[in-house]
């Protein structure tokens, strides 16, 4: 399994990708929508197509819902699974992330078992990895 | 100081006399990390400390928050998803197809801890049938009076949402409250929760045509287990349906169950007969 994780937080990247790293996931980072459209068409070209991308929504350049946009908008990412992490925690806001196109929404802060659980139900838990 | 080892027995004890619930030796780290919060909350050094208080002189009130604090668990919203799968793609058909056009459906969640369980239960069942509101109802039931009344009040922290609830469930049947999430109040209204012990005959209840009784008869020695299922089985419709946990079953307890494979997982239904 691979996972892109766009975030403008390094801490968060790190987090978020330290606990898909452990789950069995090949990470990728990218600081904002702009550089992880970027991210997918480089990785496109080199046949590493993400199977989730880990969202924040408030960043520079590019936020997070634009870039779910954007990523819809794009055939070649259909496969891709996009779930917001954010601390934006409004209904409103998540009706509008799920508008979109995000799959799923994690709320920040979250704990490494509300990160599988996510990954479990959407079925992407990597094979081997128990519950 | 670390619990000594009189300490542990008599905790043993008493949440075996209380729930039946066999804690095995080497558990040891579970009755600190479960007591530690009483423990700090009353002031006191550590969970030796608070063991021996509530033993030498034992109070009502604090015995039932050790029992409780030991045998709540932490859960998540569609704990092992197949359970839930098959309630609304085999489940559900089949009974209505058996059961008259405004027969009720009774669903018992047997230690439902705060509500995850049997809310995720009526979740699903409100979003396959518009009627479930009025032909539904969920039995919750728990040890724990604290999680009885969790479960009443249908509200759950942001970490507890986090666990397993799909956002487009989130989104539909709860809303905002303070720094948490409140269920809608018709869901709310399709649970009822209140106390129950499994290891002691049960409350008056059911019938039921669905019983969730899982990942709690792995805490209860053989005979507890038999005994609790035979009176799962007094109380459940002829053509009703048992959910076990993943690691839970009726092989080698109780013959009179029949597993049946659902989905991707497996039921247990009242062997016929019997």
């Amino acid at each position: 399994m691979r996972a892109l994780v766009i975030d403008d937080s390094r801490a968060m990247r790190r987090i978020v990708g330290s606990i898909l790293t452990d789950l069995g996931f090949e990470v990728r980072e990218a600081g904002d929508g702009r550089q992880a459209l970027d991210a997918l068409e480089a990785g496109g070209k080199e046949g590493w197509v993400p199977d989730l991308c880990c969202i924040d929504w408030n960043m520079p350049v590019m936020d997070g819902l634009q870039f779910v946009s954007a990523a819809r908008a794009n055939p070649g990412y259909r496969q891709v699974t996009l779930m917001m992490v954010t601390t934006e925690s409004e209904t409103g806001q998540i009706v509008k992330a799920l508008a979109a196109g995000a799959h799923e929404y994690l709320i920040k802060p979250f704990t490494a078992d509300a990160m599988r659980d996510k990954l479990a139900m959407l079925g992407l838990l990597p094979e081997g990895v128990a519950l | 100081m670390t619990l000594t080892a009189t300490s542990f027995d008599w905790v043993r004890q008493l949440v075996h006399r209380e729930s039946a619930i066999v804690l095995q030796p080497g558990k040891e780290y579970l009755v600190e990390a479960r007591l530690l919060p009483m423990a700090q909350q009353r002031g006191l050094a550590g969970v030796s400390e608070l063991v021996e208080a509530v033993r030498t002189r034992p109070d009502p009130a604090s015995t039932r928050r050790i029992v409780e604090a030991l045998t709540t668990n932490e859960t998540s919203w569609f704990r092992d998803g197949d359970p839930f799968m098959a309630l609304t793609g085999t489940v559900l058909p089949q009974l209505l197809a058996a059961r008259g056009p405004n027969e009720r459906l009774n669903i018992w969640s047997a230690a439902s801890s705060s509500g995850q369980e049997p809310y995720t239960i009526a979740m699903l069942l409100s979003d396959a049938m518009p009627d479930a509101p009025n032909r539904v109802s969920i039995t919750a039931t728990d040890l724990s009076r604290e999680m009885v009344e969790r479960t009443r009040a249908g509200r759950f922290s942001q970490l507890e949402i986090n666990r397993g609830l799909p956002a487009p469930m989130l989104v539909r049947h709860f809303t905002r409250a303070g720094n948490g999430w409140e269920i809608s109040p018709t869901l709310r209204k399709m649970v009822h929760a209140s106390e129950c012990n499994l290891a002691v005959p049960f409350p008056r209840m059911g019938p039921f045509d669905v019983v969730y009784l899982r990942n709690v008869l792995i805490y209860f020695d053989l005979a507890t287990k038999q005994a609790i299922l035979q009176r799962v089985r007094q109380i459940m419709r002829p053509d009703g349906w048992l959910f076990l946990g993943a690691a839970e079953t009726t092989l080698g307890v109780d013959d009179n169950w029949e597993r049946v494979v659902v989905g991707r997982g497996s039921a247990y239904r009242p062997r016929k007969g019997n």
